[in-house]
C-alpha cells in the first residue's frame, strides 16, 4: 500500500469512528433540551396547536399575552398520537395540547393528563360558561380533563333547486318522519343507465350514526362511558333505515362511486352541481359555500328527533394538560385566555373585518362558549345579504342548545371503530345490521372492559 | 535461493487464525468501513427488535411509556389473545390473499416488460425510463391516482371495459374486488423488478439461444428451456422480496383507504392489511404489547415462508458453475 494510500485510509478510518461516536452520543443523550426563554423567564411549551388561520394566531396572540412575559413555543402541526407517545416516552412532555375531544377518555383513563380541578379553581373558570355537551365529552369519571375550544354542529343542508324539480316540499325532507323522508329520497335521488348521477338524501353514516340512534333517544354508550350500548334495537333500527336510503340508489357501490366524484369543497361542489338533494352536515360548510358558491339556493334545517325536536352531534378540540407537564400553571392561564369570551369576541371582529376586506362572507364563529356565542352573534355578526346564509346563521346560532356528544370512555377509539366497521361490513353487503352490531357490541364492550 | 530454503525448513503455510486476521491493517479498514451500518442495524432495527420481543410478554401501554406505571410481565397473554382477535384472522387473510395474487403478476408483467425492452432497438433507454417511472412516483400519489382510475361509475377503467362490452365491477368498494385493486396498485410500480430481470436477461449467453434454434427449439421451448433457467436466480431473488414486500404492505393500502384525506370512516375490512391493523392497535388503540406480538407472528410467518422457498427453490433455481 503507498503511504499516500495509508494516510487517506485513516483518514477516512477516523472520519468513521468520530461519525460512530457522533451518532452514540446523540443516542446517549436524546434527553429533550429544554429551551430557556430569552428574557431569562418561562416558556409555555405546546403541541397539537400550531400556526394556524386568523382565528387561531390572533387568539394565540391574546393568550401569549397573558402570559405575563413568558415565552411560547408552538410548533407547527396538530395533533398526532405517535408523536404525543413519543414526547411522553421520551420526557418531553408539553406543558399543554390541542387533541380531539374524543381522544380525551382515552388518554385521562390512562392517566396521561391530569384532570383540571386545580386548574378551574385557582384559575376561576367558570365551566358554566362551556357547552353541556362539550364538557361531557371531556368529562371521565366525574372529573374534567380538557377545556372545549369550537363546536361543530351539525345541520341538513337542503338544496332547493333539486327538491323544487323533484316536487319534494321542504316540510318532507325532514328526519322526524322516515316515511317522508324516505319517500323524499326516492323521488330526488337520479339513476341514469345504471349509475347514480344524483344523491336524494345522504344519510352521513358511518360518521353520523350516533345522530341517527340519537333520534330515537338513545346512545351508543353509557353515560359512565363503560357500557356499549352498539346493538341496542335502536342501533339496528337506525342502521336498517339509514342503510335503506342507501339502497334506495342502487347499492352502496353505486352511492360511493359517484359521491367520489364530488368537488366537494371547491365552486364545482355538490349543491352547484346538483349532485345533491340534501344531506346532514358540519357547520363549516356553510361558509365553504358562502365562499365558493354564494349564490346556491339552500336551506338550512335541524336534524330532528322522533318527536320532532332539534337535535346535533358535537365535535372539537380541547385543551389538556398532560401529565408530567413542566409548568401546568401556565398552561392553565393559557387555556383560559384561549377560550374566554373577550378573547373569542376579539377575534371575531378581526375575522369580520379580514372577510370584508377579502370581499367573502363572515358566516360566525361557533364555539364551545356560550356567552362568546351570543356576543359574537349579537355584537359582531353583520347579515350577509343573502337570505339562505342569514337563515343558516340564525339556526346554526341556536342548534348548539340541542348538542350532545359521546360520553367519554376509556376506549373511546375502539368503540368509534367497532360501529364503523359494522356499519361497513353492512354497506358492503357482508352482514345484517344485527349481526354486524352484535359483533361490533362485544369488540366495543371487550376493549372497555380492558382499558377501564 | 535462500530464503526458499528458510521457507521450506518452516514446512507448509497455516491458514491464519481468525485473531490473526485482526493483525492486517485491510481488516481493520473493513470493520471501520462497514461500522457505521452496523452502528445502525444495532440501534435501529435489533435494537428495537429485541424491545418489540420483551414488550410482546407485557402490558406496555400508553401508561407505561409515560412512566406513570410499571410495566407488568403478563406472559403470553398478547400471544393468546392474537387467537381470540377475529381482525388478525381478517387481516392476515387479506395480507395472504393479496400476497399469493401480487407475487406473481408482479413477476410475470415484469418479466413481460424487461422481455420486450430487449427486443426494443433504439427507443430501449427512453421505455426504460417511461417504465421505472412510476417505481419513484410517491406510492400516496399512485394510489390517488388509482382511486379516481378504478372509480366504480366513472373512472377510465371501467369505462374503458364498458367499450368493449364488459360491466367492470366495482374496484374501491365491492369486497370481492378491492385486493385485485391493491394488486393492480402494486403492479403499477413494477419497475425495479422489471430492472433486476433485463440485467439478468442481458446475463443469457447468445450461444444458448443460437444452439437451441440449430437443435429446432421453437421460441416458447427457448423460453421455457433456456432463457427460465438461466434468469431462475433473478426470479427467485425477486420471489422472496415482493413476497416479504406482500406480507408487509402497508402504503397502498392505508392511503387509498385508511389515511388522513381518505373516507377514513368508510374504509372496507376487506382492505385491512396486517400492518395496518398493527399500526391501528399501536398507535389508535396504544396496545403496544399486543402490537409487538402482532409484529413477531409476522416476523415468524415471513420467516417460515422464506425458509419454505428457499427450501423448495434447491430444485428450481439454477446457478451457473453450482450444482443444480
Amino acid at each position: 500500500m503507498s503511504s499516500r494510500l495509508k494516510r487517506g485510509s485513516w483518514l477516512i478510518v477516523l472520519a468513521t469512528l468520530v461519525l460512530c461516536a457522533v451518532v452514540l452520543a446523540s443516542f446517549a443523550n436524546a434527553k429533550p433540551t429544554v429551551s430557556a426563554a430569552p428574557n431569562g423567564g418561562k416558556t409555555l411549551n405546546i403541541y397539537g396547536f400550531g400556526p394556524g388561520d386568523d382565528v387561531a394566531n390572533g387568539r394565540a396572540e391574546i393568550a401569549t399575552r397573558a402570559l405575563g412575559g413568558a415565552t411560547v413555543d408552538n410548533p407547527r402541526g396538530g395533533f398526532n398520537d405517535q408523536v404525543f407517545l413519543t414526547r411522553l416516552a421520551s420526557g418531553d412532555v408539553p406543558d399543554i395540547v390541542s387533541m380531539s375531544r374524543d381522544r380525551v377518555g382515552t388518554y385521562a383513563a390512562r392517566n396521561a393528563l391530569m384532570p383540571l380541578t386545580n386548574c378551574l379553581r385557582t384559575e376561576s373558570i367558570d365551566r358554566k360558561m362551556y357547552r353541556a355537551a362539550a364538557v361531557a365529552e371531556v368529562t371521565y369519571k366525574g372529573q374534567v380533563y380538557a377545556l372545549p375550544e369550537f363546536t361543530n354542529q351539525i345541520t341538513i343542508i337542503v338544496n332547493n333547486d333539486v327538491a323544487k324539480a323533484a316536487g319534494v316540499s321542504l316540510a318532507d325532507i325532514s328526519t322526524t318522519n322516515w316515511k317522508k323522508l324516505r319517500a323524499a329520497n326516492k323521488k330526488m335521488l337520479k339513476v341514469e343507465d345504471g349509475k347514480v348521477t344524483r344523491i336524494g338524501f345522504d344519510p352521513k353514516i358511518p360518521e353520523f350514526f350516533p345522530l341517527w340512534v340519537k333520534w330515537f333517544g338513545a346512545d351508543l354508550i353509557s353515560k359512565d362511558g363503560l357500557k356499549a350500548q352498539l346493538n341496542s334495537r335502536q342501533a339496528i333500527a337506525a342502521l336498517e333505515f339509514t342503510h335503506s336510503l342507501i339502497r334506495d340508489h342502487g347499492g352502496w357501490d353505486r352511492f360511493k362511486a359517484f359521491r367520489d366524484t364530488f368537488d366537494f369543497f371547491g365552486s364545482r361542489n355538490p349543491v352547484v352541481q346538483n349532485q345533491m338533494g340534501a344531506w346532514p352536515f358540519e357547520s363549516f360548510y356553510y361558509n365553504v359555500m358562502a365562499d365558493n358558491s354564494p349564490n346556491v339556493d339552500i336551506t338550512a334545517k335541524y336534524f330532528t328527533n322522533r318527536k320532532g325536536g332539534p337535535i346535533t352531534l358535537f365535535a372539537g378540540n380541547g385543551w389538556a394538560i398532560p401529565r408530567g407537564a413542566k409548568d401546568p400553571d401556565l398552561a392553565c392561564k393559557w387555556m383560559k385566555a384561549m377560550t374566554a369570551v373577550d378573547t373569542w369576541v376579539a377575534v371575531g371582529k378581526e375575522r369580520l373585518n379580514l372577510r370584508r376586506r377579502q370581499g367573502r362572507a363572515f358566516t360566525g364563529l361557533y364555539t364551545a362558549n356560550t356567552m362568546a356565542d351570543r356576543k359574537i352573534y349579537e355584537d359582531v355578526y353583520q347579515a350577509i345579504g343573502k337570505k339562505q346564509f342569514d337563515d343558516a346563521v340564525k339556526l346554526l346560532v341556536q342548534a348548539p342548545r340541542y348538542a350532545f356528544a359521546l360520553p367519554s370512555s376509556p376506549a373511546s377509539q375502539q368503540l368509534r371503530q367497532a360501529y364503523i366497521d359494522a356499519i361497513n361490513r353492512v354497506l358492503a353487503g357482508q352482514q345484517t345490521p344485527r349481526a354486524a352490531l352484535n359483533q361490533a357490541q362485544s369488540e366495543a364492550q371487550k376493549a372497555i372492559n380492558d382499558a377501564k | 535461493m535462500a530464503s526458499v530454503a528458510s521457507t521450506a525448513a518452516r514446512g507448509p503455510r497455516r491458514a491464519p487464525s481468525r485473531l490473526s486476521r485482526f493483525r492486517e491493517r485491510e481488516t481493520w479498514y473493513a470493520y471501520a468501513f462497514i461500522l457505521p451500518w452496523v452502528v445502525g442495524f444495532l440501534a435501529l432495527t435489533l435494537g428495537p427488535m429485541v424491545a418489540s420481543l420483551y414488550f410482546s410478554f407485557t402490558d406496555y401501554g400508553v401508561q407505561q411509556i409515560a412512566g406513570f406505571e410499571p410495566t407488568k410481565y403478563v406472559g403470553a397473554e398478547n400471544y393468546r389473545q392474537l387467537l381470540d382477535d377475529g381482525k388478525v384472522r381478517t387481516a392476515l387473510g387479506n395480507t395472504l390473499t393479496y400476497t399469493v395474487m401480487m407475487v406473481p403478476a408482479t413477476m410475470i408483467v415484469a418479466l413481460a416488460l424487461a422481455m420486450t425492452l430487449l427486443r426494443i432497438g433504439k427507443a430501449a433507454g427512453f421505455f426504460r425510463t417511461v417504465f421505472y417511472l412510476p417505481q419513484i412516483t410517491p406510492p400516496v400519489a399512485v394510489a390517488i391516482l388509482l382511486l379516481l382510475m378504478f372509480n366504480g361509475s366513472f373512472g377510465i377503467v371501467n369505462s374503458s371495459l364498458e367499450r368493449i362490452g364488459i360491466p367492470g365491477p366495482f374496484w374501491t368498494s365491492d369486497p370481492s374486488w378491492i385486493k385485485p385493486g391493491l394488486v393492480i396498485m402494486s403492479v403499477w410500480s413494477v419497475g425495479g423488478t422489471m430492472v433486476i430481470y433485463l440485467a439478468a436477461l442481458h446475463g443469457v449467453p447468445q450461444q444458448l439461444y443460437e444452439a437451441a434454434a440449430m437443435d429446432g427449439a421453437g421460441a416458447w421451448r427457448r423460453f421455457r428451456d433456456v432463457t427460465l433457467p438461466m434468469i431462475s436466480p433473478a426470479l427467485f431473488f425477486t420471489f422472496i422480496i415482493l413476497t416479504i414486500a406482500g406480507l408487509q404492505n402497508f402504503t397502498e393500502a392505508f392511503t387509498a383507504y385508511f389515511g388522513p384525506g381518505q373516507a377514513g370512516a368508510e374504509a372496507p375490512e376487506a382492505a385491512l392489511m396486517y400492518t395496518i391493523y398493527l399500526f391501528r392497535q399501536a398507535f389508535q388503540f396504544f396496545n403496544m404489547g399486543f402490537a409487538s406480538a402482532m409484529a413477531w407472528l409476522l416476523f415468524v410467518i415471513t420467516m417460515i415462508v422464506t425458509l419454505v422457498n428457499v427450501t423448495v427453490s434447491r430444485r428450481f433455481v439454477f446457478y451457473q458453475g453450482g450444482p443444480k
